[in-house]
């Protein structure tokens, strides 16, 4: 994101004087450019000026050779006699690049260069060194470090080099850099000039626009270097280019140093300095927000023709790589080997090797052109290449710069590296000015709930370059070239309410209409939650990534439909590219994490989506925004986005009771899954049946619970996980669990309110019942036949609860058989009970648990 | 009175010398069994009072009334001493025995450890809770979502930089020969598909909130997670301006974090609002003292989104904000590390219980 040197800024706006970073940062987020960062040199305390008064080469034993120098630092010298300041300090340096007479950067005692890197007098090579000759790199200022800088050779003259004088004031050192966040609506904001027109918005300071023509800027001039633009497949009908200005400058010193100022600012800005003709186009980008590129002239073929790719073209760009070109990448070109036969590069994005300035270049075609977002955007996406032209580019740049610029640039170049511009020019433009917005001036007022007059808002919008014909409630608004973001009436709005202050909206709380509160179903998933929170399991959330490898530990079947799930085409891990079709997947990896980092009692629960995928489920159409798609397209959008029930599972670990000083513990056993997950249905109102189910991974198959509504419908399972399981995902033994799906659970909750029966207050009776059965039946079955055999006893249904509270099995009953014993609680609504009565309700109990499971009352 | 002559029921020194030697013996119980012997021994059938009077029977008519009156008299005394003794015995026996029962009650008593909410999902339903007592709904729609719901609906052009700047996890066809980009499904990279599911099914006027899970290809670290919260809030009514956007920001804010809470709106973009703002919350709580933070995004919804719902921009404006919930909690529990919100360790929930 752009970086703004107080200095340069400046140049283009009055700021006031003291002005740091940090308010510059407090004034731009008014206008909505945020402070990403404040940029420092690292350079602190006295680093002066000093000139070399001698220099004296010392051999050292390790082969090195250091030198031994005398600096005169003006003001900063040590002390002579009579207590003036005139005797140079002595300093050891190791680099030679430099001779007596010089004049260079010296970081006294105190200073602290980056790194941080604090510098004191100290002893070495048998001299005491009292500060430090410093390189470019040593002070951040690039990477040079080869050699200590001395100044003259960066073109500071003696006039503004006296030994003493302040080197971080000079060579901008002390200087702030403040780093913005522009959003992509701001493309302009990708420049100084743009910044400083926000700085201005903001404080009302005066802003000089650099980017507008000036009279030489419109002047006819003739053709210069042939350009053609022939774009054949322009994306979505807009022209890959619709302005190419290209300059001819000959005889510069292309391949020399740009001057240290300029360094030093591109440095700044985040650029590294190349040579004076890609420094100066980079310059002019910074500052106008033009990209720009300069060909050497000498390796030009006319004309340069701008075109889409053809299919296997390809070009290595500046960055080394070789690139497949594809045929809707713009491309420059010319005509080396026939008419646009030879790539000079992606337009907008970048070039390739072949015709850049190089050692010896002395012309150059400067080329400054408007190429279409869109275009620059796709093959920057394409090619994963992002550069400081095409950020410009993809956000919008003003198609009027491109003369200007290129006059900047050629300027620049002439008075840094001599040569002279061509009269003729280059100036393919098929721009068409943007399309005025028409716009009711109380729009912002209605939208924004600010009485802002119809004169503010004009103001407004005249203060950032729009030109208003005001007539009467209609206006018609003339946006200005720099901002092709303002498309539309609301677009408006915003930079009235900006300009105007968001400070300046009141807070008004509105009046919804009467609400209904939370729907049933997320009233009910909240009961689940707290009630699984309350019976001691603990809520975690776990990603829904999930490998192949996780989905085998399962061990789901190969036909398991739980494994068709949803693959992402750029996971973050490559191993874990679907997406869970169930919660226990990853619900039991959290529970393996826990218990490796110590915690082995363990109860944890999850309420998440799962995503389950139907086989020959379509594409998602893709449609246009802005206009509502027809029903069947959004039926269509539907049926392609899979179904994602939300599902709840827990996985419980250990002890449930942890022993202790009252005695054993208790080890979570497969009841506690099976009553957690029918507590989940008790709190919702729907009471799940527990069946065997042999074969559901991940389960032991002979501990394992299918759970289903009172109709039939099966929801989830609940156990003791499969022994295999347990052991692949090292978690302890008998370790239990279950998974539900919590929509289904929800569908059959009653819709309608509970029906309350009233209490009855008259005397209960208590009768046991002993059952003996087979020890296949299971007891749900046993327990079904006393129900309903209660159900019909003559008394009416009469039975108020029934608790099954001994199992036995051994001799007294026979091999191979059960004894189930009944606690019946009985009461009637309107009357005390006979014996007689309670006596008929379990000969019911007994016959129909006769017919139905076989049992006999135990003798 | 182990005489074996039998007490005269008109004997009055005799009755009162019986009646003394009992009281004297219920006086000198000890405790509630020394008391029970005495009350068999003194008012048993063998008893001197109970062979007296049942001695009355046998007595003339004329003292049978005085006999009576004696007799009955000495009775009610002594059971009258019998009963207030027992009382007395009583509360020292129950005195005794509560003292011998005492426990220590600071033995450990965690023999159910308690279970927890996650953070996440409580400040979830709180923030829920705030907008249902404004009278607005809470919505929901898919996390796996289609990219017109996601990105177009919500007037991201399929060029526009914004979409690229999501960090999108884009999902592979069902059908393998369907190239792998062209499912036109994302997970979702915020909760404002929602807006765009809620417009076209429910209609104008709406005023609804969506906590959710939202998606982004950044690694986990510390200050990033790819999986996170957000929440989104959607208002859509005639008349509705910036002005309600800040007036139920500003309550929100205060109903979450307290009266002295209040936000505060910059300029800045997003597709699916114009104008857009970022907001800033001024945070009582925040660690470390009262200040800004980035809380997320807000505007007035765009024309093209309500157009694209079906709405028609002409009569019905609205606002629209989001975020992080994750970032909210963060700041308020000085949790350092994203990755203990969310690598599900049992430690860092338990810390919480349910409150937030």
């Amino acid at each position: 994101m752009p970086r703004i040197p107080l200095g340069w800024l400046a140049e283009h706006v009055a700021l006031p004087a003291g002005l740091t970073a940090e308010q510059l940062a407090a004034d731009l987020v008014r206008v909505g450019l945020e402070e990403e960062a404040v940029h420092t040199s690292g350079v602190t305390g006295p680093v002066v000026v000093g000139q070399v008064v001698d220099l004296t080469p010392e051999p050292q034993r390790n082969g090195k050779t250091i030198n031994w120098c005398h600096v005169d630092v003006g003001a900063h010298n040590d002390l002579d006699d009579a207590g003036e300041p005139t005797v140079p300090r002595g300093i050891v340096c190791g680099a030679h690049n430099f001779a007596a007479g010089d004049r260079v950067v010296v970081a006294l005692p105190g200073a602290v260069l980056p790194g941080p890197f604090p510098i004191s007098a100290r002893k070495t090579y048998g001299h005491v060194s009292d500060g430090m000759i410093c390189s470019a790199r040593e002070l951040g200022l690039g990477e040079d470090h080869e050699g200590i800088i001395v100044l003259e050779r960066l073109g500071y003259g003696p006039d503004v080099t006296a030994p003493g004088t302040d080197a971080l004031a000079l060579l901008g050192l002390g200087e702030e850099v403040l780093e913005i966040n522009v959003t992509p609506d701001r493309g302009y904001c990708f420049s100084m000039r743009g910044v400083a027109r926000e700085y201005g918005h903001s404080t009302g300071a005066t802003f000089t626009d650099p980017g507008l023509p000036t009279e030489a800027d419109l002047a006819d001039r003739p053709a210069g270097f042939a350009v053609e633009v022939d774009d054949e497949r322009p994306v979505h009908g807009v022209p890959g280019a619709d302005r190419f200005v290209a300059q001819v400058v000959r005889g510069v010193a292309a391949d020399g140093p740009s001057p240290a100022w300029m360094q030093q600012r591109l440095t700044k800005a985040g650029m590294r300095p190349i040579s004076l003709a890609v420094d100066v186009t980079n310059y002019v980008m910074l500052d106008l927000g033009q990209p720009m590129h300069a060909y050497d002239l000498a390796t030009l073929a006319a004309p340069v023709v701008v075109r889409r790719a053809q299919p296997g073209e390809r070009l290595t760009t500046l960055d080394g790589v070789d690139r497949a070109l594809d045929p809707e990448d713009l491309l420059v070109t010319d005509s080396a080997g026939g008419r646009g036969a030879r790539v000079l590069g992606i337009a907008g994005v970048m070039g390739g090797a072949e015709t850049e300035v190089g050692p010896g270049t002395t012309d150059l075609l400067l080329e400054a052109a408007h190429f279409d977002s869109v275009s620059v955007a796709r093959s920057s996406r394409r090619h994963r290449l992002s550069s400081e032209a095409s950020k410009r580019f993809e956000r919008g740049v003003d198609p009027r710069l491109a003369r200007v610029a290129v006059a900047r640039a050629a300027a620049l170049l002439v008075e840094h590296g001599g040569g002279t511009v061509d009269e003729a020019l280059t100036v393919v433009d098929t721009t068409t000015p943007p399309a005025p917005v028409a716009f009711d001036p109380t729009q912002p007022a209605r939208l924004v709930g600010v009485p802002y007059t119809a004169d503010e808002v004009r103001e407004t919008l005249t203060a950032i370059g729009c030109e208003v014909d005001a007539d009467g409630a209609a206006w018609t608004v003339h946006v200005p070239t720099w901002r092709p973001d303002l498309q539309t009436g609301v677009d408006l709005v915003e930079e009235v309410a900006r300009l105007r202050g968001y400070d300046a909206i009141p807070s008004v709380v509105p009046p919804a209409p009467a609400g209904r509160g939370l729907t049933p179903r997320q009233r009910a998933r909240r009961a689940v939650a707290d009630a699984l929170a309350a019976a001691g399991l603990v809520e975690v959330l776990s990603y829904p990534f999930v490998g192949q490898a996780q989905v085998d530990a399962l061990g789901l079947p190969e036909d398991d439909p739980r494994r068709r799930a949803v693959r992402l085409v750029n996971p973050l891990a490559d191993s874990e590219p679907l997406m869970r079709t169930d919660l226990l997947v990853t619900l039991l990896d959290t529970a393996r994490r826990n218990v490796s980092r110590g915690t082995g009692d363990l109860g944890v629960f999850e309420v998440g989506l799962v995503t389950l995928p139907e086989a020959g489920a379509g594409v998602a159409p893709r449609l246009p925004g802005g206009v509502r798609p027809s029903d069947e397209d959004l039926a269509a959008i539907d049926a392609a986005v899979p179904p994602q029930p939300r599902h709840v599972a827990a996985a419980i670990a250990g002890h449930v009771e942890p022993a202790g000083w009252w005695g054993g513990g208790r080890r979570a056993d497969h009841t506690d899954a099976i009553a957690l997950a029918r507590r989940v249905g008790e709190v919702v109102g729907v009471e799940l049946v527990a069946s065997a189910d042999t074969a559901r991974a991940p389960f032991h198959p002979g501990r394992c619970a299918r759970l289903s509504t009172p109709s039939g419908a099966v929801v989830g399972h609940a156990g003791e996980l499969h022994p295999h399981v347990v052991a692949a995902l090292d978690l302890p033994a008998r370790t239990v669990a279950f998974e539900l799906d919590l929509d289904a659970v929800l569908a059959a909750a009653p819709a309608e309110p509970v029906e309350a029966r009233p209490v009855s207050t008259f005397p209960v009776a208590k009768e046991d019942v002993a059952l003996v059965v087979d020890a296949s039946v299971p007891a749900a079955d046993v327990l079904a036949a006393v129900r309903a055999g209660a159900a019909q006893s003559p008394a009416g249904d009469v039975l108020e609860d029934v608790h099954l509270f001994d199992v036995y099995t051994g001799d007294q009953v026979g091999e191979g058989r059960k004894s189930l014993a009944f606690a019946l609680r009985l009461r009637a609504a309107d009357r005390t009970l006979t014996a007689d009565e309670t006596a008929a309700v379990r000969e019911a109990v007994v016959a129909e648990a006769h017919a139905r499971v076989g049992a006999h009352l135990r003798a | 009175m182990t005489d074996d002559t039998p007490l005269s029921p008109l004997d009055a020194d005799g009755v009162a010398a019986a009646v003394d030697a009992a009281l004297a013996d219920v006086a000198a119980a000890a405790d509630l069994d020394a008391l029970k012997a005495a009350r068999l021994a003194h008012t048993g059938e063998h008893s001197a009072l109970a062979r007296a009077n049942r001695a009355i029977g046998g007595l003339p008519g004329q003292d049978k009334a005085a006999a009576g009156k004696l007799v009955g008299q000495a009775r009610g005394r002594l059971n009258a001493a019998i009963a207030a003794r027992t009382v007395e015995l009583e509360a020292e026996r129950d005195a005794r025995v509560l003292v011998e029962e005492a426990v220590d009650v600071t033995l450990p008593v965690d023999r159910h450890p308690s279970g927890a909410r996650h953070p996440l999902t409580t400040l979830s339903e709180r923030i829920a809770d705030v907008f249902v007592a404004m009278g607005w709904e809470i919505a929901e729609g898919p996390e796996l979502e289609a990219e017109w719901f996601n990105f177009d609906a919500l007037n991201f052009g399929v060029d526009h930089p914004a979409r690229q700047m999501q960090d999108t996890f884009f999902v592979a066809p069902q059908d393998p020969d369907v190239p792998a980009d062209a499912s036109g499904l994302v997970l979702r990279t915020h909760t404002s598909p929602v807006q765009a599911r809620t417009l076209l099914e429910r209609g104008v006027p709406v005023y609804i909130a969506c906590p959710g899970k939202v998606f982004r290809t950044d690694a986990l670290d510390a200050t990033h997670t790819p999986v996170f919260h957000q929440v989104e809030g959607l208002a859509i009514d005639e008349g509705l301006t910036m002005a309600h956007l800040k007036g139920t920001l500003d309550h929100f804010a205060r109903a979450m974090f307290g009266p002295d809470a209040r936000t505060r709106l910059r300029p800045s973009f997003f597709p699916f609002t114009e104008p857009s703002a970022e907001m800033d919350l001024w945070f009582p709580q925040k660690k470390g003292g009262p200040g800004w933070i980035e809380w997320g995004g807000c505007g007035m919804v765009n024309p093209n989104v309500l157009r694209a719902c079906g709405v028609d921009p002409e009569r019905y404006s609205g606002f629209a904000f989001g975020m992080g919930i994750e970032r909210t909690l963060m700041l308020r529990h000085g949790i350092a590390d994203m990755r203990d919100m969310v690598e599900g360790d049992v430690r860092f929930s338990t810390q919480f219980r349910a409150v937030v």
